[in-house]
């Protein structure tokens, strides 16, 4: 599968994870499955919700979960992903990432190097729960049809 | 007649891409093993290898949590809806982050280790974790004692006194051996004796505007044990501008308080008290005394709150101040908002650095006194030489049984302004209280209502009992 980011997407992610460095930024990707195309349309920034050590690690609690995929659905869009910043770490994931992770969702990492945001990766958890995949990003502008 | 069940899109894969099923079952836990039992693949997503729900995997029937109902075996009948909702975490490698626990302390730790909302990483993070104690006394004591136990890594402590042996009712921190001696000094071998593990810093100093951020940054969260209002407001201003969740806590005779400032996500102390009160009209503990359990429980929830925010568990009392009333033995919780004109924490603060909270706080310079006060052996001296001097003892009746000085008239202050009239204007005045400050106000009083003879004695009939007359009992 392939995720598809606007331009915009990218800049909104790294935007929140460079306001929020040194606290880990975390949001939720709402969006479409066209065919083998995970399509963003929307994202869902949020509040992260970890009070004890916001700079390695993020939550993103049921309820608020909960709230943005009511809000999501409304749209007739679905969860297709997560977003989250690693404060000067690479964005790779690190074994706490995978031990939590839901397959299917796509998970967007951006590095925020000192305060500057850098690379943009996306991952995927393995069916069997033992490997954490780069998935490709494609990057495309979406066409707003008007009606 | 079957419940609905709503599978999350992450999971929808493995049951066919559906978004509800409809299933058989009496229980929670009876559902969740049909749908693992019909489609295998689900059941590592949902499960830990020890069986348990995966920490991430939350399950409500209807709008409810089943942590908070009967977890697996919460009942559910025909026509609930049963919804898996994620919640989502992670972060970066956390190998080089906390600290590794050695033996000794996964012995000394065990009670926590085999807590589910502590554990080893929980018990890391209190490793890992700098807590500073402003003020070792009556809140600071059971504070330090239980964060140290708890196995805190660093303990802060800022306190300028010597333990007196007036503190050992409730700084239990302290000891008889170490009357005399700094409060810093005593309770570093306190803590040691209790848990080696912690290291314990010390500021030997008043916190001021000028020391205070460079004090606090250095920390992730400060317990307020403070007895006075500018270093109450000191310490807010300052975790504000940090960025440091504030735990704060007091006390007074049988009432206590607590609640955690916490401005990044929720009100300060500002919001819920935006000026202090005027200078005399709350008395301090030393004047008006406080029940020696009362800071143990108070300070024992300081010491909670701030594990709970170490260990990012539970709901800490954000938003929230405790109310307690020893007498009734009775718990009350207000709901604190934070206020959007707050001037340190609101939208646009008009405190942007530290200031002077003597002053905001009307503690001026002391007024001059020259001459209107009297030592106690000067007292002594002259009442020997003119009898007709009178003595007033402005303290309350159970102080008077407490000790007094013989000879005295005992009008307590709030009296004074109505029994002026048994008072000889032509002769001698001098009042006295316990240290001092009391007989100040009393003598304002005198002064204003046109005695000109007034004098108060300076330190109270405690200066009495040490310079006068040590048979006196000192309280």
């Amino acid at each position: 599968m392939t995720l598809v980011l606007d331009p915009r997407h990218v800049a909104a992610i790294r935007r929140h994870g460079e306001a929020d460095y040194p606290a880990e930024a975390c949001g939720l990707i709402g969006g479409a499955l066209e065919g083998d195309r995970k399509v963003a349309v929307q994202l869902v920034p949020l509040m992260n919700q970890r009070t004890d050590s916001a700079r390695n690690r993020y939550l993103i609690d049921p309820e608020s979960f909960r709230r943005a995929q009511e809000k999501l659905e409304r749209d007739g869009l679905d969860v297709i992903g997560v977003y989250h910043s690693h404060p000067d770490h690479p964005p790779a994931p690190s074994a706490f990432d995978r031990e939590h992770a839901w397959p299917w969702l796509s998970y967007v990492i951006v590095g925020v190097g000192h305060g500057r945001a850098g690379e943009l990766k996306s991952w995927v958890l393995a069916h069997d729960r033992g490997t954490f995949d780069e998935e490709p990003i494609t990057s495309e502008e979406r066409k707003v049809v008007w009606q | 007649m079957a419940v609905t069940v709503l599978i999350p899109t992450p999971l929808r894969p493995f049951v066919g891409g559906r978004d509800t099923l409809e299933l058989e079952g009496g229980s929670v836990g009876e559902l969740l093993d049909r749908l693992t039992g019909e489609h295998a693949a689900l059941k590592p997503h949902l499960f830990a290898t020890d069986g348990r729900l995966r920490s991430f995997v939350n399950v409500y029937v209807n709008d409810r949590d089943i942590r908070q109902l009967a977890q697996r075996e919460t009942p559910v009948q025909s026509g609930d809806t049963v919804s898996i909702i994620p919640s989502i975490a992670g972060g970066t490698a956390v190998a080089d982050v906390l600290p590794k626990l050695s033996h000794e302390e996964i012995l000394r730790y065990s009670r926590h280790l085999i807590l589910p909302d502590v554990g080893v990483e929980g018990q890391q993070k209190l490793k890992a974790a700098r807590v500073l104690l402003v003020g070792a006394g009556g809140l600071g004591s059971p504070a330090a004692l239980y964060l140290a136990a708890a196995g805190v890594g660093t303990l802060g402590l800022v306190d300028f006194d010597v333990v007196d042996k007036t503190n050992l009712q409730r700084q239990i921190l302290h000891g008889t051996s170490t009357v005399g001696v700094s409060k810093l000094e005593s309770a570093t071998a306190r803590i040691h004796d209790l848990n080696p593990n912690v290291r314990v810093e010390t500021f030997e100093t008043r916190l001021t505007s000028e020391n205070a951020l460079d004090i606090i940054r250095e920390f992730d969260i400060v317990a307020d044990g403070t007895d006075n209002f500018p270093t109450r407001y000191l310490v807010n201003d300052a975790c504000v501008l940090l960025d440091k969740p504030n735990v704060y806590g007091s006390i007074f005779r049988f009432e206590g308080q607590a609640s955690v400032f916490y401005a990044r996500q929720g009100p300060c102390y500002r919001c819920l008290y935006s000026e202090p009160p005027p200078p005399g009209l709350v008395p301090s503990c030393a004047e008006g005394g406080v029940l020696g359990v009362l800071p143990g429980i108070i300070g024992s929830i300081q010491a909670m709150e701030t594990i709970k925010l170490i260990l990012g568990a539970g709901q800490p009392l954000i938003g929230r101040l405790v109310l307690f009333d020893a007498l009734k033995l009775q718990f009350r919780e207000l709901k604190l908002e934070k206020d959007p004109d707050c001037p340190v924490c609101g939208a646009h603060p008009t405190v942007t650095e530290l200031i002077d909270y003597q002053a905001f706080c009307g503690i001026g310079a002391e007024p001059a006194y020259d001459g209107a006060e009297i030592t106690a052996e000067e007292l002594r001296d002259e009442w020997q030489r003119n009898p007709e001097l009178v003595v007033i003892d402005v303290r309350e009746p159970h102080e008077h049984e407490i000790a007094h000085i013989d000879g005295a008239v005992l009008i307590p202050l709030g009296e004074l302004p109505d029994r002026l009239g048994e008072l000889d204007g032509h002769r001698e005045i001098v009042t006295h209280c316990h240290h001092g400050a009391r007989s100040l106000k009393a003598l304002e009083i005198l002064k204003a209502a046109g005695f000109s003879k007034v004098r108060s004695l300076r330190g109270g009939i405690d200066a009495w009992a040490v310079n006068v007359d040590p048979s006196l009992p000192r309280y």
